[in-house]
């Protein structure tokens, strides 16, 4: 194929994954790793070193909008940052020395675990009766925000401090190793091990996930798994997919249309781990 | 026992939300000035066919995308340096690297105003944590870089 032919294909499937990553709440990056190795047959370090630049663009470029709603905990993101880029180091010299079919099961088996969770649909929105631990409030990580569908304020308090820091370290490992934001594995520590409101997980994580990808994609710029001819097609093209895909959204939240994704994404999910354990992956 | 934080917090009037939200416009514009760059590094590849290193032929997809080469069409700059340089001397590759790096700069650019802001309202705490965020990435941005 012709370089600038192979180039653009690049650029459009990018933009595609921006849109889908954005429709799904999931991020570009998982949708484009599987796109790079299973169907380009890219080197798997290329397609994750590709990924964590369109994670740090993504997220950076909206991290306005998740401070401007009000709902985002700063100071809990601040402050679990510290596992989190600590993780994303981890991470990233790791993934430097595993071969790619193991990156390739471990990348599966993510991305099946994030597809479940996102079927998932919680219930309880506000969890009740959670006693803010000690270490939580000198740390001040309590907070409150207005809930415009509830229609009132929510105050709460978080507790879990050492579990949250545990899990936020494993989402930065995840997000270091694989080159992608790893929001799901942010969510679960602060929803389920600080007891924090879904929203506020929700949003915190996305505000989270810039830094946390800005601590590994120095390591892979310098390891030379940047390569310009894929990284810079899929950063410009998933940013610009996001974008639309996040105005899409208001529009579209068809649960019928998740569904189908569901499956495509387990299928996906699979196929990565089955090649990775043949061997088939580069 | 409520204590007074708890209505500040995350409520719009602390100043933390406002310098915070100041600081994410200058990263959407950091991000979108990096993009700029890629986008003239892709531009110039694209016409000139040359990634500054090597000449691209259209029979060359493969040799692009070989992995870690040192030489020919599938090479390019991977250092600070290296990057600046070939930046200067209108090389395509080096270019999009520069792009790249800035972009990777960017959110390291938020914790590092962070940490002024926490030093401005005596907050040592939170300078102590934000601090610490900033050591591990600039240790990640500079491990390895020659």
């Amino acid at each position: 194929m012709e370089p600038l032919t192979f180039f653009v294909i690049l650029f459009g499937s990018s933009v595609a994954a921006g849109v889908l990553g954005a429709l799904l709440g999931l991020g570009g990056g998982v949708i484009i790793v599987p796109i790079l190795t299973l169907m380009a047959g890219l080197n798997i370090h290329y397609a994750i070193g590709a990924s964590i630049v369109s994670v740090i663009a993504t997220s950076s470029g909206a991290a306005a909008t998740y401070v401007k709603d009000k709902i985002t905990n700063l100071r809990l993101g601040m402050f679990l940052e510290m596992a989190t880029t600590t993780g994303a180091v981890t991470g990233a010299l790791v993934a430097g020395l595993l071969p790619g079919q193991a990156l390739s099961v471990i990348f599966g088996l993510v991305l099946a675990h994030a597809a479940w969770t996102m079927h998932r649909s919680r219930q309880e929105d506000v969890p009740k009766g959670v006693v803010g631990s000690p270490l939580a409030t000198r740390l001040r990580l309590h907070g409150a925000y207005y809930d415009p569908a509830l229609g009132r304020r929510i105050e709460y308090r978080v507790t879990g401090v050492p579990q949250g820091l545990g899990m936020m370290w494993l989402a930065g490992v995840i997000s270091g190793l694989l080159g992608i934001g790893s929001g799901v594995f942010k969510v679960i520590a602060m929803d389920i091990m600080m007891r924090a409101p879904i929203k506020v997980s929700t949003t915190t994580s996305n505000f989270m996930i810039g830094v946390t990808a800005a601590a590994s994609a120095g390591i892979y710029f310098v390891r030379g798994d940047i390569n310009p001819f894929i990284a810079a097609p899929v950063a410009l093209g998933i940013l610009l997919g996001t974008v639309a895909g996040t105005r899409l959204l208001l529009r579209l939240r068809g649960a019928a249309i998740r569904k189908v994704f569901l499956v495509v994404l387990i299928v996906v999910a699979l196929q990565m781990i089955w090649r990775g354990v043949q061997g088939t992956i580069r | 026992m409520k204590d007074a934080t708890v209505h500040t917090e995350n409520g719009g009037v602390e100043p933390l939300t406002r310098m915070e939200l100041a600081i994410s416009y200058a990263l959407r514009g950091g991000v979108l000035v990096s993009a700029g760059i890629i986008l003239v590094g892709i531009l110039w590849f694209a016409l000139t066919r040359d990634t500054g290193y090597a000449k691209v032929l259209p029979h060359y997809l493969p040799e692009l995308l070989a992995f870690h080469q040192t030489s020919g069409p599938g090479f390019f700059p991977t250092s600070l340096r290296a990057v600046i340089a070939g930046a200067m001397a209108g090389k395509p590759y080096a270019v999009i690297g520069l792009g790249m790096l800035l972009l990777i700069a960017t959110p390291v650019v938020r914790v590092a105003l962070s940490v002024f802001f926490f030093l401005g309202q005596r907050d040592w705490l939170y300078t102590g944590i934000t601090l610490f965020v900033l050591a591990v990435l600039l240790l990640g941005l500079f491990t390895g870089v020659g």
